[in-house]
């Protein structure tokens, strides 16, 4: 089996700026209007349009390639695996991660962790012990620590934030001692856009031997990812928040851990073999990855990863640091808006209520003028009541959004004002 | 705009900026807390029974201006009323914001609640609408866990 090609090392920025409008025609999604209006989609911290080489990656494996993999002897069952596993080292390659086996297919981030909490967790947290998680993240990093805690009489601690939204990380020194077992951190806050230190995260753990999870779900679509610089234990990301499909994602786990953890759900492929008595189950990852799996997502993930690589991480960064530049200054000065998050490193995220306006009104309004938003608590209750607020609107944007996108926000929020001014 | 308009009537947003019978009614005889997990609307609705009758009604809570108004019109509109006489406006008001949006609906009977037509051409915004007379609902019916309308 070989193994995919490194990307070709990106010409400098300078000399290949970012065509936003050849980007914008990759996503034939962006050409609609949405209530005779041209579409503004700034929900991307919820889901991520697809770039039509993902659309047509889906299509073609339907009509030509369709076959279960790793048990056929005949020619789509050969090419079927070969292309799923290439798509593994494809997600190896785009982490830095030092083997394929480390690279474990699920449904998304959400299992990913839930994966983790209940093999690793269960084998590893026992009572008296404490998790360690940070006060922004997603309920889907929160809540599968929270019923460990309770099954195995465990404590989860908090790493607090400050006011602009960023970690109080002397708080997380702190936090961390002799019956630390784990922490569990977001790279990208969804709510805030905090973009938290992550290897500093990791090395103060370390230092204790404790293992970091990191839930990258808003970090690997904003940021270069290479877990072995960052040096976590696990990153988990969604291929659905990754310009790919919805129902694949990646656990990506260090190998030592994964070689000591047992398995996850139970079934076909997991196993090497099986008798009325006794199973042994398969090497890593197949060990992970029962029943069969979301094969057509995990090859057009491969061509979504491809599309952004071809784009350049670096490159996507810096375009959204100064379209989140442009929004901010923007937003600010908009009477009455408050921005919630603040933090100096963000990733593409602009949470913020207005005077007098529910977060829910504003985003009616706003969808009536074709801006998508989210409105609402986006899953992080706690981040919520830190800031005494019920619910924000957020704006999170995409290396496809442009300026005409940030203006049409603005536009709509100054019709959200007139309306409620009445 | 022109729905927009139609939702955001000047009754609603007058009854968002003061709302009626807002806060909590210390003797009342039945409570009860709904919420909408999905955006955040939070609201206990109070009140005290006479037999069959609701003598006072009053709410507290934060919300959405459809949510806050829709409480307020709702509390301004049931003193003195029977239950059966709130639960056929509920009813009725449920038609109102679910119907499908070329129906002809007889506006007569639901009085002030008219002002919520508009609030059929948005889908996301029917459960808004709903939640004070959920938790009313559950109040009258002494319902033991608090209405998510989720």
């Amino acid at each position: 089996m070989t193994t995919a090609q490194a990307p070709s090392p990106q010409p400098p920025a300078a000399a290949a700026a970012f065509d936003i409008e050849k980007v914008r025609s990759d996503f034939p999604i962006l050409r609609q209007l949405i209530r005779r209006k041209p579409l503004a989609y700034l929900d991307n911290a919820a889901t991520t349009q697809k770039p039509q080489v993902v659309i047509d990656a889906l299509s073609r494996y339907y009509s030509e390639e369709n076959a279960n993999i790793h048990r056929g002897v005949h020619f789509l069952s050969q090419q079927a695996t070969f292309a799923y596993e290439r798509a593994r080292a494809r997600v190896r390659l785009f982490l830095n991660a030092a083997d394929n086996r480390e690279i474990i297919f699920v449904r998304g981030t959400t299992e990913a962790i839930n994966l983790v909490a209940q093999t690793y967790g269960r084998a590893q947290i026992a009572a008296g012990d404490e998790i360690v998680i940070s006060h922004l993240e997603h309920h889907s990093n929160i809540v599968p620590w929270q019923q460990l805690c309770r099954e195995k009489g465990a404590h989860l601690r908090v790493i607090p934030i400050d006011d602009s939204g960023a970690l109080q990380m002397d708080e997380y020194e702190k936090l961390l001692n002799d019956r630390t077992r784990l922490v569990a951190v977001a790279h990208a806050s969804n709510s805030l856009g905090t973009i938290n230190p992550v290897a500093q995260i990791c090395q103060l753990a370390h230092a204790r031997d404790i293992p970091v999870l990191v839930d990258g779900a808003q970090g690997a679509p904003h940021m270069p990812v290479d877990v072995r610089a960052l040096d976590c234990d696990f990153y988990a990301f969604s291929g659905h928040k990754l310009f790919g499909p919805t129902g694949i994602g990646v656990l990506y786990g260090r190998q030592a851990i994964l070689e000591e953890m047992p398995p996850y759900e139970s079934g076909g492929s997991m196993i090497q073999k099986v008798s009325f008595e006794e199973t042994t189950y398969a090497d890593l990852p197949t060990r992970f990855e029962a029943g069969t799996p979301h094969i057509a997502g995990a090859i057009a993930l491969e061509k979504a990863i491809d599309y952004i690589t071809a784009l350049g991480p670096a490159r996507i960064a810096a375009y959204e640091d100064e379209l989140l530049a442009y929004a901010t200054q923007q937003l600010m000065a908009i009477p009455g808006l408050r921005l919630i998050g603040t933090a100096p490193e963000k990733v593409a995220v602009l949470s913020f209520v207005l005077d007098q306006v529910h977060p829910h009104d504003i985003g009616t309004i706003l969808d009536a003028e074709g801006v998508a938003v989210r409105a609402g608590h986006h899953c992080a209750q706690p981040v919520m009541a830190h800031f005494g607020i019920p619910a924000s609107v957020r704006a999170s944007l995409a290396f496809y959004n442009d300026r005409a996108d940030i203006d049409a926000l603005v536009a709509a929020l100054h019709q959200v004002t007139e309306v409620f001014a009445a | 705009m022109t729905e927009l308009r139609e939702l955001y009537q000047q009754v609603i947003l007058d009854h968002n900026k003061n709302p009626r019978n807002f806060g909590k009614l210390d003797n009342a005889n039945r409570a009860q807390e709904g919420f909408n997990p999905l955006c955040g609307d939070h609201l206990h609705v109070y009140l005290i029974m006479q037999g069959d009758t609701i003598e006072d009604i009053r709410f507290e809570g934060s919300g959405c201006a459809i949510s806050k108004a829709s409480a307020s019109l709702m509390t301004s509109l049931l003193k003195g009323q029977t239950m059966a006489q709130a639960e056929a406006l509920f009813g009725q008001f449920q038609e109102l914001v679910t119907a499908d949006t070329n129906a002809e609906i007889d506006l007569a009977p639901l009085g002030k609640l008219a002002v919520f037509a508009g609030v059929r051409e948005f889908p996301m915004r029917v459960k808004c609408a709903t939640l004070a007379w959920h938790t009313l609902k559950a109040a009258m019916d002494e319902d033991a866990t608090p209405v998510s309308t989720e």
